[in-house]
């Protein structure tokens, strides 16, 4: 009974207690929502000592059992704990891991930067290829959108102001009466960048976070009434 | 009847990934081979950031948060170099933090490059509070008391050692929160730092992150935004110091070319082929 009903009654009054911390920042108030962050700073730290433990046990069994990739889960294991010791080192050494001449640096600098950085710029070679295969003029909405995502593309650079001038320079020609100097002041691809970013883009954003703030808050209220008990794994 | 397809618009409309990639890497390479000159067109986001640390008076304390890590730096290292050549220039207090562990060394290297510049020396002009675990909590406990959570530096010197650092305690002693964000920590600071505390917030993260910024710009959340490598190389043109930012410019404004001109040829394909004979 204590087992299903003792962490509903902790779940409630802690966050009963933290609402009113909020509301009533006084005494004793205040100091109880101050030391609850200084617990939960605590508690999120060990969350890295979970994660470590779970991560090495998974490979550390991968590896004894020789199971499929278990080289992979060696050089797993060998980056983490080689990357653990020099960042120990350090600290011991040089007061700080991130001393700029301490050895965990330069692992930072020269392999942890440039591994990262390349599966990050890897990504844009998939994203260009996806880009070019999805957006199609299937429908006026996909036109819409390929229209748009152009638009924001060219005002987001600035061969997107060259182009303009030359298409500035292109009207004058057609329409001589135009002013040049104000057509190409005028900016088309920054501003219609500009205004999509700022009016109908930030208006769906903004609808997409209302909706997840009351989802959250939904939630948060199954949670502190019991309603929702996954967390218990029930 | 069925549709013919005619192959040269099949072929336009399908063209194999290893050409794109093929020519993507060239688009990309050539510019940063060659340098072409470009000029950078300011927009209001980044100008608003730009004044949000012009307007601060000299000694102001300004904390920067490094919230990215190496994945994102070619874009957001650029703005948090600019943003404290800024500082500097103007002799602006900077408290240097962070809520990713693996960001901080960027933000340590940048300091490092950047401090010399403008004969900054630590402790009094700078310091570097380092990374604890809390994320949130932090962000509210901060606006309580600082030392509740940093009571040292990243070195293990305490705060109060450092002259500038004693009349710091949350975030009324703070003129500016600078959070460089890849993800949304960004979120997080505006939500926490910003709502419950007043804080003064300007943003600077990735292309990818910046159009989620623009609903907190529009609504004054936050004072500025500077996103992706545009926006760090407009910043660069603010401080009349062009560095990796608008080197880098050129070669992404060919490939947004690329991907336009590939768009168009694949949807003029598209449509032929779908056309019946």
């Amino acid at each position: 009974m204590l087992y299903r009903t003792g962490p509903l009654i902790l779940v409630f009054g802690t966050a009963l207690l933290l609402i009113i911390a909020f509301f009533i920042p006084h005494k004793p108030f205040g100091d109880l929502e101050a030391r609850f962050l200084n617990w939960y700073a605590i508690i999120s730290g060990f969350t890295f000592l979970l994660g470590l433990d779970s991560l090495a046990r998974h490979h550390l069994i991968k590896i004894v059992r020789r199971e499929k990739g278990w080289f992979y889960s060696l050089l797993l294991v060998t980056s983490l704990f080689g990357t653990l010791f020099w960042g120990l080192y350090s600290w011991i050494r040089y007061a700080s891991p991130f001393a700029l001449n301490a050895p965990f640096m330069w692992l930072y600098k020269f392999m942890i930067i440039p591994l990262q950085a390349t599966m990050f710029a890897t990504l844009a070679f998939f994203i260009f290829s996806a880009a070019y295969r999805a957006f199609r003029v299937r429908n006026l909405a996909a036109t819409l959108l390929l229209i748009a995502a152009c638009m924001v593309m060219l005002g987001n650079v600035p061969i997107g102001s060259s182009i303009w001038a030359g298409i500035s320079w292109l009207i004058h020609q057609i329409f001589p009466n135009t002013n040049l100097e104000i057509l190409k002041r005028w900016e088309l691809f920054a501003a219609a960048k500009d205004w999509l970013m700022a009016i109908p883009q930030a208006a769906a954003g903004r609808g997409i976070g209302i909706g997840l703030a009351l989802g959250g808050i939904a939630m948060s209220l199954r949670i502190i009434l019991g309603i929702e008990r996954t967390y218990l794994s029930s | 009847m069925k549709p013919t397809f005619l192959p040269v618009w099949r072929t336009l409309a399908s063209i194999d990934r290893r050409i794109i990639y093929l020519l993507l890497t060239i688009v990309v390479v050539l510019p940063l081979i060659i340098h072409p000159k470009i000029k950078v067109r300011v927009s209001e986001p980044v100008r608003a950031a730009f004044e949000s640390i012009e307007k601060l008076p000299q000694n102001s304390v300004v904390m920067i948060s490094i919230d990215f890590d190496p994945s994102s730096a070619p874009e957001v290292q650029p703005m948090l170099i600019a943003i404290l050549r800024h500082c500097f220039k103007k002799n602006l207090k900077v408290i240097l933090t962070g809520q990713l562990a693996l960001g901080l060394p960027l933000g340590e290297i940048a300091l490092n490059q950047v401090s010399g510049e403008y004969n900054k020396v630590y402790g009094r002009d700078y310091v570097n509070i380092g990374y604890r675990p809390g994320s949130t909590a932090l962000m509210v406990g901060i606006g309580r008391e600082i030392r509740d959570f940093f009571k040292t530096d990243y070195r293990g010197v305490p705060l109060d050692s450092f002259e500038f650092m004693r009349r710091v305690h949350n975030y009324h002693d703070i003129a500016l929160l600078v959070t460089l964000a890849h993800g949304a920590v960004a979120d997080a600071w505006i939500q926490y730092a910003g709502a419950r505390f007043n804080q003064k917030i300007i943003v600077g993260c990735t292309g990818v992150n910046a159009p989620n910024m623009y609903q907190y710009l529009s609504a004054q959340q936050i004072t500025g935004l500077i996103g992706g490598l545009q926006g760090a190389s407009e910043y660069e043109t603010l401080v009349e110091k062009p560095g990796a930012a608008t080197l880098g410019m050129p070669a992404q404004s060919t490939a947004h070319a690329l991907l336009i001109i590939l768009l168009i040829i694949g949807n003029i394909g598209f449509i032929l082929s779908k056309k019946k004979i």
